[in-house]
């Protein structure tokens, strides 16, 4: 299981990146390999409003449906929608396949350093 | 007492013992002494198979199946091939589950995929569910499927079948959505009355192509007023006149649906009917129900299979944007095969001679005086007179084994003619018209 | 095996229609087609030979034992489908006078089913059981608001509940909540009172439950409901336990659907059509569905005008050959058959619930798949090469690697022996050949499908190259 230390982490098991004023987000590692092989993702759309802890869109695979929480809240200013046509990209490559950017992102008190992160998923068993 | 147990009174002690059990009441020691049923029900006694035969024969014979049927609104008297009856009545077909087991259900997966490709090229859409349960409940799955946050109006014709209107309606009131229906004028959606009503909350306009009263509306127009307003269009059409009617993908539609019961299903008092769904790629999320897709095994072989199940109840449970379970599978690969055995040319035919036999039996009713035509305008197999005396019409035809046009409005019948009626049969219908305004 | 579309020759038919005695009728250019639908161009041999084919590799009851819980496989009688052939003729909008003897089946049927479920009226609109259910919160939906009590905006479902319940709730505009089931599978007490309140609209329950035990707290259950101003809606997808032992409407129930597909012997057909016909007490009756083209405006309908109507014939010809006592007969042998088998299969398999079940019970397979690697999905997939068709998998939701069987009455001693020695000897390979049962089955038309590939590349029609 990867956890790279160049970003941070949220409790439901999404990555956030910094860049500049933008929250790049996406699922980590553990996430990809809780879910099984990633069948469709429903993105949000641009614009839309997101808000921390709360879904913003989710992730199917053949038998089941996984919310997608949200780890900051802001305005969405993009999505990847390379992950309509190849959604197995979040299994493949989960830490170089974004999902969506969020601008002046806020409520980023919660998340996590890699290495909290990875005790957290430790303890989750 | 009819009775499907195979075991006899002695074995089934025999297993009650085994279990430790004296009495069927400990077998049921859980159910509370105030509900438990200790007396029989208040029901006559079963019946052995003869008498049960003698009981719903004297019920049947209490019905009367017209020899001529000129009345359609929505159920409708075409041919069904000898074939097309006996094959789902084939055992495997009739009693399998729904095909949730790929590897013992192929015969079955492979016929609703074949039938799902056969709704696609009716209608030229990309994409078809396995069905659902008619053609007024598809209606409403479409304009569910049509509503996102920001559009949530869905607009409907004054002009499509009142029980499609009120289903829609109902589905309406489940969700708490705003359903319009808008006005009719000459018998057709009122172009003028659908541009003022469509706006920036409009999810979808629905359209019945031919509508209620038969007469064809002019589609592609309508579905530019509703594209140019930002909302989908959907279409409900009549699947026989497909054979030679533009597609609704060629008018412009979003979304096709329709009754199935024409292809191949008897008019049976209303059930089991058939809702087709189709559309294009991009909403194939969004449409409810269960859908048969192509895949390979482990071996590579080409094999079918529920697809796409994410997007069902079972899975998304109170996220699911309907709660749609069984369908109407058997009467979908009735109407597979019944497109089968008519194939392109037979279809077409259904439609040109019912279309050529309900403007024959126009003309000869309007050719009567006091009978004229509703509306103006060109119409498929169904069309609307006003005519005086339609109760002495109707039971003069009545009783020459014919069921005559449907009572619509103050003094009109909604009549309808499909490819099983002969010339004769209509001349007679026409001549005892005349005998009835005669006197 | 070649789709329909891989067979088509053109030019070649089936002759139908002869030609058209009556002028040609044009149909103006604008409307017309493009071009043809690329439909089948076949022959009536290669039709009945085609079907034939497909038919070889489908499964019914009818064919074999098929003990999938929660879907109450029972035979299906050849006389329901005879019976149903004397009533195909009738045009639903033929005038009242003609067709007395449809009416007669409806109230005959409504009849039948008012008293084994202890209901005042009823409808026979809804087409499916996830149709009655709608049918049925919609009751509820326009009790509170004919009150005019517009703060009952919740639902509450059990975890265990079948998702068309959830579904159902949220289609009626409600928002569902859901309470655990206590450990023994059934409703907690104190979760629910816990969550009873001025919002509640209503409860969803089926009883027996979905892991096939009878809740003996109901008539508590249904009382805390009534007293906070909710009602009881009645799943009746497990109605094969108890009718003519006990009914819904005694257990405290304002309207329940009963699945006529399943309790009541009409075939599946694949996957429909079925009936989900709808009961409710007097005071519901205001408010039951009817077609507005039949019976003028003014009330709610789910399809259009009086529903699966032969399914009904179906179903009654069902309820006149079982009457009074072959209605509780079968419940009771339902029940029996499965404690049987349940009996049969514990000292191998683990049933979830150690106690006395109803027409139908669970297994949990955890333990197997911690052992040997074998889940139940290996294990119903192994059953396929036996001949059997698999329980269901993986339901209720409150038990893992759940098996749940539900082998109904019209099953003999003899094949309920054969069905557990099948998967005693299962259980066993599961130690020898785990491998084996990864990749089972190896005796159907296709292994194991790829699901995935299926969903992440979906081709839902054939195209022709």
């Amino acid at each position: 299981m990867l956890y790279p230390d160049d970003r941070m982490y949220s409790k439901s098991h999404e990555w956030v990146k910094t860049e500049g004023e933008t929250a790049v987000i996406g699922i980590s590692d553990y996430a990809q390999d809780a879910l099984g092989d990633v069948v469709f993702v429903n993105l949000p759309g641009e614009g839309d409003e997101v808000a921390m802890g709360e879904a913003f869109g989710d992730v199917e695979s053949v038998k089941a449906v996984s919310d997608l929480i949200s780890p900051v809240s802001g305005t969405v200013s993009a999505v990847n929608e390379e992950l309509l046509d190849a959604p197995e990209n979040l299994n493949k490559d989960p830490y170089g396949s974004w999902i969506l950017k969020v601008e002046n992102p806020t409520d980023t008190e919660e998340l996590l350093s890699a290495a909290d992160y990875e005790a957290f998923c430790a303890s989750e068993g | 007492m009819g009775s499907y147990v195979p075991s006899a009174p002695a074995q089934r002690q025999e297993m009650l013992q085994a279990l430790g059990l004296s009495s069927w009441r400990e077998l049921y020691r859980d159910v509370p002494p105030d509900m438990y049923l200790d007396g029989p029900l208040h029901l006559p006694h079963g019946m052995s198979e003869l008498e049960v035969n003698r009981a719903m024969s004297a019920m049947a014979a209490k019905n009367r199946v017209y020899a001529t049927v000129l009345r359609g609104a929505g159920a409708y008297d075409d041919y069904i091939p000898a074939i097309v009856k006996y094959i789902p009545a084939k055992e495997e077909f009739l009693t399998a589950y729904t095909p949730y087991q790929a590897e013992m259900s192929q015969g079955l997966l492979q016929s609703i995929f074949e039938y799902q490709t056969m709704i696609c090229e009716l209608t030229g859409m990309d994409v078809s569910n396995a069905s659902v349960y008619d053609g007024a409940s598809a209606a409403a799955e479409a304009a569910a499927m049509c509503r996102d946050r920001k559009r949530r109006l869905t607009l409907i014709s004054g002009a499509a079948h009142p029980d499609v209107i009120n289903t829609v309606r109902t589905y309406c009131y489940g969700t708490g959505d705003e359903l319009r229906v808008v006005p009719v004028k000459d018998g057709r959606t009122d172009p003028e009355a659908l541009a003022a009503m469509l706006d920036g909350e409009t999810a979808s306009f629905y359209v019945q192509q031919p509508n209620f009263y038969g007469l064809w509306e002019d589609a592609e127009a309508l579905g530019r007023a509703v594209h140019e307003a930002g909302a989908l269009f959907v279409m409900g059409c009549h699947p026989i006149s497909l054979g030679i009617a533009k597609t609704p993908a060629d008018c412009g539609a979003d979304i096709a649906v329709g009754e199935g019961q024409p292809l191949g299903l008897p008019l049976g008092d209303g059930g089991p009917y058939l809702g087709f769904m189709a559309c294009r790629e991009k909403l194939m999320r969004k449409l409810p129900g269960r859908i048969v897709g192509e895949t390979t095994d482990d071996a590579g072989r080409r094999a079918y299979v529920l697809s796409l199940q994410a997007r069902e109840q079972h899975i998304r449970r109170e996220k699911a944007s309907s709660n749609i379970c069984s369908n109407e599978a058997l009467c979908a690969l009735t109407a597979g095969l019944y497109l089968t055995v008519m194939g392109p040319e037979g279809l077409a035919e259904a439609a040109r001679q019912s279309m050529a036999k309900a403007h024959y039996l126009a003309g000869a009713l309007c050719a009567l005086p006091g009978v004229e035509m509703a509306y103006g305008g060109p119409y498929f197999h169904e069309f609307v007179t006003r005519l005086p005396r339609r109760e002495d019409v109707l039971c003069a035809l009545g009783q020459a084994d014919i069921l005559g046009g449907l009572p619509v409005g103050e003094d009109g019948l909604l009549w309808c003619v499909t490819e099983t009626v002969s010339k004769a049969q209509l001349d007679r219908a026409a001549a005892i018209v005349k005998e009835v305004l005669a006197k | 095996m070649k789709l329909i579309f891989e067979k088509s020759i053109p030019g070649r038919r089936c002759t139908i229609l002869p030609p058209c005695d009556v002028p040609a009728a044009e149909l103006p250019e604008a409307l017309r087609r493009g071009s043809a639908p690329a439909l089948p161009e076949v022959s009536e041999t290669d039709v009945s030979r085609h079907y034939t084919q497909l038919c070889q590799q489908v499964h019914g009851v009818n064919c074999g034992f098929y003990p999938l819980g929660s879907c109450t496989m029972k035979y299906n009688p050849r006389i329901d489908e005879e019976m149903s052939s004397l009533f195909t003729g009738v045009h639903p909008l033929a005038p009242a006078h003609s067709k007395e003897g449809c009416q007669e089946v409806l109230d005959t049927a409504k009849k039948y089913l008012c008293e084994i479920s202890g209901m005042d009226d009823m409808t026979f609109q809804p087409a499916a059981g996830a149709h009655g259910e709608f049918t049925g919160v919609l009751l509820i939906r326009q009790y509170h608001d004919a009150r005019g009590d517009k703060t009952r905006n919740k639902i509450i479902v059990p975890d265990s509940a079948h998702g068309t319940n959830p579904a159902t709730a949220a289609m009626c505009g409600y928002e569902v909540v859901n309470i655990d089931s206590a450990p023994d599978g059934c409703v907690d007490l104190e979760k629910l009172k816990a969550v009873l309140g001025p919002d509640t609209a209503g409860l969803m329950l089926t009883n027996p439950n979905t892991v096939g035990l009878f809740d003996q707290n109901i008539l508590e259950i249904t009382r805390l409901v009534h007293e906070a101003g909710g009602l009881c809606y009645y799943d009746g997808a497990n109605l094969n336990a108890v009718m003519g032992v006990a009914r819904p409407g005694d257990m405290g129930f304002d309207c329940t659907h009963m699945n006529l597909h399943k309790t009541f012997a009409t075939p599946h057909g694949g996957g429909g059509p079925g009936a989900g016909a709808v009961g409710c007490k007097a005071f519901l009756a205001p408010y039951l569905p009817h077609s507005a083209l039949m019976e003028g405006p003014g009330h709610l309908q789910v399809r259009s005008f009086g529903g699966n109507f032969l399914v009904v014939v179906r179903a009654l010809t069902y309820l006149l050959t079982l009457g009074a006592e072959g209605i509780p007969e079968a419940a009771q042998n339902a029940v029996l058959n499965a404690n049987y088998l349940m009996k049969a299969l514990s000292g191998t398999y683990t049933p979830a619930y150690d106690r006395l079940c109803m027409h139908e019970f669970v297994l949990d397979l955890s333990d197997l798949k911690k052992e040997t690697g074998v889940s139940a999905l290996d294990v119903a997939k192994s059953l396929i090469d036996c001949g059997i068709h698999p329980p269901t998998m993986y339901f209720p939701m409150i038990v893992h690697e759940a098996l749940m069987l539900e082998p109904t009455e019209t099953e003999s001693r003899e094949t309920l022996d054969e069905a557990a020695a099948a998967l005693r000897k299962l259980y066993a390979m599961a130690h020898e050949d785990a491998e084996r049962m990864h990749t089972a089955p190896h005796s159907a038309p296709i292994g194991r499908p790829d699901e995935v590939k299926a969903a992440r590349h979906p081709v839902l029609r054939y195209k022709a190259p």
